[in-house]
């Protein structure tokens, strides 16, 4: 069958063909086709207009493992939103398969760009060192914080001696790690996100669900809700353009009267002591451009070596992350403007004790592109928040647990391990493999349900005994009455809940091979 | 050739067929083929939930059984995967580093060692959904996933091809994990049984009749999802469809 005779729906991958609007919304250029860049060729994904409640996400009980499968099941449990999600993001995986198959080297490319993250975090020390010293003679201010409470008193200094109480920012998860705007809310400092998801959720008082699309999460009616009560707009027009437009609008008046502005870091090159960021909104330049005191925060991880090395990573970036060649702007961060402040911050904030842990340091590679995220079949379903971390998905998997073992102990085993993530990563993080690795150290450092690692050695003393093993399943009919506690070694019966049973053989395949094979029936 | 079968644990207790059929085919294609006796499990299910101190007798016990055997060969992507990739709860001597590299899935044991092309007692008039299991997939090469940036190739299409009869339909997410991921679909069962169906309604919208998988395990799971939803989707083992079931 060729890709043309194809159903649609099958060649782009659809399962849910109810949230696919009648008709094709998606962005068309002026000759009627649908636009290749960014997010103009998402297919487009508009749930019935039904309203069902967002699901929120994990509930937080101070330093207690998070319950990332409650938390997903109640997200299953209002399917227009889970569907909407599923798709939007399989969308996004589809596109980078596009993408990435429209470059004959990709994997070559992949293997350059892990090889230069390999070589630069070897030697990080010296590109630091190196990248302080040109920010220094290009008139920037550097700065160093051991944690996210350093870096936002650092920040909150900056912004005292300049007298400022207003202050714009483009999305940055490292501001994410540090409860940035938590703090500065305490602090009566006001902060205004400019970029449109990550308003979103400033605005919902929700944290980011996606590295790349915050408010992934949410359908367009939640948004109008958000913008109805925070905005004013029309609580019944859920128009994207609208929506979008209303954003823009509210946010440009504190832009142009910020008192200083902030952004993230997406790349930092060492020779040239600039910083890289990559927007498809252009929030970013306007963040870091129009207020007279700029401040952009780093983690050291960030690092590049020279501006040649950019051109690998800028050609993975947004393949993998939306299926487009490139963001709508990727701009260079050097020096103040006249008569206006720049200042870096690096944060550490667990990133050096993560460099030295043997099976995790290369985490430290990721550029961010939420490509894992896209591709994990459990993220898809279990949306972004039911992980109650910073970091979702298979890359927080094993990015969490480094700055709180027991909090985020649960998560390594949220995967099936089927690997997918581990083959999208631009920078080759073997993402699966530090999945069970972590699994292995959280056991050790005991760090799993007693009741779990039971049953675990249970099963272990079973199934290292032939004599038992077969005194649980041999007889005939036998296999029925433990199951399906022996699949699963499990006496919860959480299979049956939710699928059939296996039939129960007529006889195990070693009944019949001793009925059939052997002399006289006898080993 | 002397070659170990090894049935796993949930092959041997819930589909005993693909045991038989794994053993009857490779004796059709001239292997001399025993079945230890005392086997039992490969020790993943333990392994793949962090505790390999509690993995570590089971893995010695199949060294124990598999050890001497020019090769040994499974129907089961998902336990040769940990064979080969994750069998370390155990000092790793001589004996346990050749059993672990002269471990095969049986796929790639027919496809790369024994090099069928012909299967002339095979045949399978009916439209069929394959299904890769992720550890065979991803984690011991079958084929080429759809995210790797290189030529395709597959070896269970490859022998399904020598299969008359055989109609393989598309399905939209062909590499996409159904849910099973061991235990997993008991600890996370919201999310597992989510996207069994997911799974499950896709074959049945492509027009499959059966699906067709190197991994029962994988299937177990599916077969559970697809009679709770109550979908008329068989599914059958690799083997079975090329040692010459007709349905």
């Amino acid at each position: 069958m060729s890709a043309d005779n194809l159903d649609p729906n099958i060649r782009d991958g659809v399962i849910h063909p109810e949230v696919r609007p009648p008709d094709d919304e998606s962005e068309r250029d002026q000759d009627g086709r649908r636009l290749r860049h960014a997010e103009g060729a998402s297919k487009p994904v508009r749930a019935p207009a039904v309203r069902e409640p967002q699901p929120r996400g994990a509930k937080i009980r101070g330093n207690r493992p998070v319950d990332q499968a409650e938390a997903a099941e109640r997200f299953l449990a209002a399917p227009l939103h889970q569907a909407a999600h599923d798709e939007r993001l399989w969308d996004l995986r589809k596109k980078r398969d596009v993408a990435a198959h429209g470059i004959p080297e990709w994997e070559e490319l992949r293997d350059l760009a892990s090889e230069i993250k390999t070589h630069t975090l070897s030697h990080l020390d010296r590109y630091l060192e190196q990248f302080e010293a040109a920010a220094k003679a290009n008139g920037v201010h550097v700065h160093w914080a051991a944690d996210g409470a350093e870096h936002n008193r650092i920040v909150l200094d900056i912004l005292r001696r300049h007298e400022a109480k207003t202050l714009v920012k483009s999305k940055s998860m490292l501001t994410e790690e540090c409860g940035f705007r938590h703090f500065m809310g305490a602090e009566g400092i006001e902060i205004i996100e400019t970029d449109l998801g990550e308003r979103i959720q400033q605005l919902d008082n929700e944290e980011p669900s996606h590295v790349v699309a915050p408010a992934v999460h949410k359908t367009r009616l939640d948004v109008a809700a958000v913008f109805a009560k925070t905005l004013g707009t029309d609580p019944d027009n859920d128009d994207a353009h609208y929506l979008a437009e209303r954003q823009r609008e509210t946010t440009r008046p504190y832009i142009l009267n910020a008192d200083a502005g902030m952004t993230g870091c997406n790349f930092a090159i060492a020779e040239t002591g600039s910083v890289v960021t990559c927007t498809n909104e252009g929030n970013a330049d306007l963040s870091g451009n129009v207020p007279p005191l700029q401040i952009h925060s780093i983690g050291i991880e960030k690092i590049i070596p020279k501006v040649e090395h950019l051109g690998v990573f800028i050609r993975l970036l947004s393949r993998s992350a939306l299926g487009s060649p490139i963001t709508q702007y990727t701009s260079h961060f050097r020096g103040p403007r006249k008569g206006t402040e720049m200042h870096y911050v690096l944060v550490d904030n667990g990133r050096s004790a993560r460099l030295g842990m043997e099976e995790f340091w290369t985490s430290l590679k990721c550029i961010r592109c939420g490509a894992c995220m896209n591709t994990c079949p459990v993220y898809r379903r279990s949306g972004g928040l039911s992980y109650g971390a910073t970091y979702a998905g298979p890359i927080g998997l094993i990015i969490d647990p480094t700055f709180n073992k027991r909090k985020y102990s649960t998560l390594p085993f949220s995967s099936t391990m089927n690997g997918s993530c581990t083959n999208v990563c631009p920078v080759k993080i073997n993402i699966h493999e530090q999945i069970f690795a972590w699994r292995k150290v959280l056991v050790e450092e005991h760090q799993i349900p007693v009741l779990k690692q039971g049953m675990m050695k249970a099963a272990g003393a079973m199934l290292s005994r032939p004599a038992a093993y077969r005194a649980a399943i041999g007889a005939a009919d036998s296999a029925l009455k433990v199951l399906p506690r022996f699949a699963v070694y499990n006496s919860l019966n959480t299979w049956g809940r939710k699928r059939e049973m296996p039939d129960a053989p007529r006889q195990s395949f070693h009944a019949w091979y001793k009925e059939n094979r052997m002399k006289g029936g006898k080993a | 050739m002397r070659v170990g079968l090894f049935v796993p644990c949930y092959v041997d207790a819930f589909e005993p067929e693909v045991g038989i059929a794994t053993l009857e085919l490779l004796e059709r294609l001239g292997c001399t083929v025993e079945y230890p006796f005392d086997q039992t499990c490969c020790g993943q299910p333990m392994a793949n939930t962090g505790c390999h101190a509690e993995a570590a007798a089971t893995e010695a016990l199949f060294v124990e059984n598999f050890s001497g055997f020019d090769y040994v060969v499974a129907p089961s992507g998902s336990c040769v995967h940990h064979v080969r990739t994750h069998l370390t709860a155990i000092p790793q001597t001589d004996e346990v580093k050749k059993v672990r590299a002269n471990t095969f899935e049986l796929v790639e044991f027919l496809h790369d060692v024994l090099k069928v092309e012909e299967l002339p007692w095979a045949e399978f008039p009916h439209k069929v959904a394959y299904h890769g299991n992720c550890n065979a997939l991803r984690g011991i090469g079958h084929a080429r996933p759809s995210e790797i940036v290189k030529p395709f190739f597959s070896k269970p299409l490859d022998l399904l091809r020598l299969v008359k009869g055989v109609e393989i339909v598309d399905i939209a997410r062909p590499d996409e994990c159904c849910g099973f991921g061991g235990t997993f679909s008991v600890f996370e069962p919201a999310v597992s049984a989510k996207m069994g169906y997911d799974k499950v309604a896709d074959q049945n919208r492509a027009g499959a009749a059966y699906v067709v998988s190197a991994d029962s395990s994988c299937m177990m799971h599916q077969k559970g999802c697809a009679e709770r939803l109550g979908l008329p989707l068989r599914y059958i083992h690799i083997a079975q469809v090329l040692n010459g079931a007709t349905a």
